[in-house]
């Protein structure tokens, strides 16, 4: 395992972080094995794609809005848009799918582990201080599309 | 990534997150976690190693069939 790679800046405000506990844990149970569920992808990554706006990497508190990324978009055309500076980007900038595993997915679609990958994926970017908005606003719509959608399951994937 | 799961499990969405950083994720309580022993920067493993991501993503889907969550479990390395 390894160890917390994170300069100090970042490890003193994570250890002073007011982190928020959501009791109880609301819980979902999957009606179906997963060789007949639909999956999507949830990622914190800033991820854009080809003709949506980017993250407001200004914004006090974080952006807590999201972005649609339909799974048909080629992995080259997607943009990282994140205002941390604490991971490393080199591969990412490599391979997409070390932030946003679309090929994976579709593998185990192909394969029968899962029962297909969801037509949308989502994107928020992380680093959000000030969550009210998230918790208000962008996550009970980023959950109305994957309802729409008819999702079973979504990954969350950091970053 | 936590709070966002709290709402999709509300609306009935089974979800799974990867950590990267257990030190974090073990003082929330997301339903499904799988930590995973990669760097900030690749959650999912090395750039251009399919074979590792895809068993990392089925390691993580797997957690949906267990029925006592909140679960987080350590990647070992197999699917």
């Amino acid at each position: 395992m390894s160890s917390l790679p994170l300069p100090l800046k970042y490890r003193l405000l994570l250890k002073a972080y007011p982190w928020r506990r959501i009791e109880p844990v609301p819980r979902a149970v999957l009606r179906q094995p997963l060789s007949r569920s639909r999956v999507a992808l949830v990622t914190s990554s800033g991820l854009v794609a080809p003709g949506s706006q980017p993250f407001d990497l200004t914004r006090r508190g974080g952006d807590p809005t999201f972005r649609i990324i339909p799974a048909a978009t080629a992995g080259e055309t997607l943009a990282v848009h994140h205002r941390s500076d604490a991971f490393d980007r080199t591969g990412l900038a490599e391979d997409i799918n070390v932030i946003f595993p679309r090929d994976a997915l579709a593998r185990l679609a192909r394969d029968g582990v899962i029962g297909e990958v969801a037509p949308r994926h989502l994107s928020f970017m992380g680093s959000i201080t000030a969550p009210g908005r998230l918790l208000r606003e962008s996550a009970p719509a980023a959950a109305a599309a994957l309802v729409a959608d008819a999702v079973d399951v979504a990954l969350l994937v950091p970053v | 990534m936590s709070l966002v799961a709290s709402v999709l499990e509300a609306r009935g969405i089974a979800t799974v997150m990867l950590s990267v950083m257990p030190e974090i994720s073990s003082r929330l309580t997301a339903p499904r976690t799988l930590v995973v022993p990669f760097g900030l920067g690749t959650p999912v493993g090395p750039p251009r190693d399919a074979a590792t991501h895809r068993r990392v993503i089925a390691a993580a889907l797997a957690l949906t069939a267990e029925t006592s969550v909140p679960v987080s479990c350590v990647w070992d390395g197999s699917a």
